[in-house]
């Protein structure tokens, strides 16, 4: 057979073809689940960092975690719970929670080994070459940040990259998010500026301008909408003992 | 098994013409993937099995590519392995294919590959082909060991994550060299190493 005729080139490439593209779909749905696995417990491990909990095996991430994360809410901007199924706010994908109006507010409620109440939120923004993640663990009282992680797709190492360094989330801790009363959020600013609203400031990353840019801004969009529901957090804490703020949370609603 | 021929193809790739040092191939990622041990072997793990299953596939059907598409042929087969590869790291070391992100994929365009098969396993048949493809790929992983050993050891003082340099020699004010971790000291690193290759292999030097 002529192996430079047309027919034969054509017949080879669709062949080859369809036979690679088998293989591989093969191999992907068979590999699947376990990548899927991986990928979760990945994210548990990125909320944990911010609750300050060591990275247990990969065994025990998910019973370690469930150990820790007692309920997950979804709230709406006016702080109310409107969803607590179970795994609700993990599964929310923030990737495609982006738009404002109709956008999701996940929250993860955890209980430490302390017995203290830590509510986690997620947020998703952009950094210099990609995206960039990350999940806030506010204290009980609403306004101070308990601990914060960030992770990224793909910053430069060195620069950018180390808003996944345990040195940068920790400049977080003990920021207050509101000032007198009034939500501020927190900003990323360079040493030496001043916030010119008064919000509480980490420095940012030296050489990383577009980044820690970046990481202010996912912070300010993604804090922003659940100045409401910090808000109540905020009042069951001064009105009632810790124990009772649950209730109080709900009884909250709106007729 | 393995006569003269093929005891060439296996072991000339590890120094005499290794790819890195001496073709000078493969160093993008010999670059990226090499700030510690643990990428780095993971990384020249992969390339040795996309290479000797590449060179051993196409050594089969090189009988049967047509010479108009046969750098498609080639480019199939290698993306093929390299998706697999990809998606077995995903499930068994999610740690590891994060760090190695884009560089997996990238495989694909590591010239190393490219030039075995067009070179090497167009011409020959199976077995001194899959030998050739272990060869290329251990010379890489070599070079790549080398590196990633120092680099880890005196940017961040560690060896496959395991601290090596004792904490007394902190405390009298020994500091890790961050400029390590970069990828110009990779290049470097790299070049003192194709120098000493170099010193010891007179028949390499260049007028």
């Amino acid at each position: 057979m002529n192996k430079n005729s047309n027919i034969y080139q054509i017949l080879y490439a669709a062949v080859m073809v369809l036979l690679v593209g088998s293989v591989l779909a093969l191999i992907y749905m068979a590999l699947k689940p376990k990548q899927d696995e991986n990928i979760a417990n990945d994210t548990r491990k990125q909320i944990m960092s911010a609750l300050h909990i060591a990275a247990p095996d990969d065994s025990k991430v998910k019973e370690t975690y469930e150990k820790y994360v007692i309920q997950d809410l979804l709230v709406d901007r006016d702080g109310n719970i409107v969803d607590s199924t179970e795994n609700v706010a993990f599964e929310v994908d923030m990737k495609k929670n982006v738009k404002l109006e109709d956008r999701l507010l996940p929250v993860m409620k955890c209980k430490m080994d302390d017995g203290s109440i830590k509510y986690v939120l997620p947020m998703y923004g952009a950094g210099l070459w990609g995206p960039i993640w990350g999940y806030i663990a506010m204290n009980d009282d609403g306004d101070t940040i308990f601990g914060a992680n960030f992770s990224h797709e793909g910053e430069t190492p060195g620069l950018g990259a180390r808003i996944a360094d345990k040195d940068f989330q920790d400049k977080f801790v003990n920021k207050h998010v509101f000032l007198d009363g009034e939500y501020k959020g927190v900003v990323v600013l360079k040493k030496g500026q001043k916030s010119a609203t008064g919000a509480e400031q980490v420095d940012a990353l030296t050489g990383a301008t577009i980044t820690s840019l970046g990481v202010s801004a996912m912070l300010e969009d993604c804090l922003a909408p659940y100045e409401a529901f910090l808000k109540k957090l905020q009042y069951a804490a001064t009105t009632v003992p810790a124990a009772a703020s649950e209730n109080e949370t709900n009884d909250n609603q709106p007729e | 098994m393995l006569s003269k021929k093929n005891k060439e193809a296996l072991f000339n790739p590890l120094s005499k013409d290794n790819p890195v040092l001496v073709q000078i191939l493969g160093i993008c990622s010999a670059l990226a993937v090499t700030a510690s041990l643990e990428p780095a072997i993971v990384m020249g793990i992969s390339v040795i099995c996309v290479l000797a299953f590449s060179n051993v596939i196409i050594s089969f059907l090189r009988k049967t590519i047509p010479t108009n598409i046969r750098i498609i042929v080639q480019l199939v087969v290698v993306a093929a392995l390299v998706i697999i590869v990809q998606q077995i790291l995903i499930a068994y070391n999610y740690d590891v294919s994060k760090q190695l992100s884009v560089f997996i994929g990238l495989i694909i365009t590591n010239c190393i590959l490219m030039g075995r098969l067009e070179a090497f396993a167009m011409h020959n048949s199976p077995w001194p082909s899959f030998l050739d493809g272990i060869g290329n790929g251990l010379g890489y992983t070599i070079v790549l060991m080398i590196v990633a050993f120092f680099r880890e050891l005196l940017g961040s003082g560690t060896l496959f994550g395991f601290h090596v340099i004792p904490q007394w020699c902190y405390d009298h004010g020994y500091e890790n060299n961050g400029l390590m971790i970069l990828a110009p000291m990779a290049l470097i690193t790299v070049g003192c190493i194709i120098w000493y290759h170099r010193s010891h292999n007179k028949e390499l030097q260049e007028d």
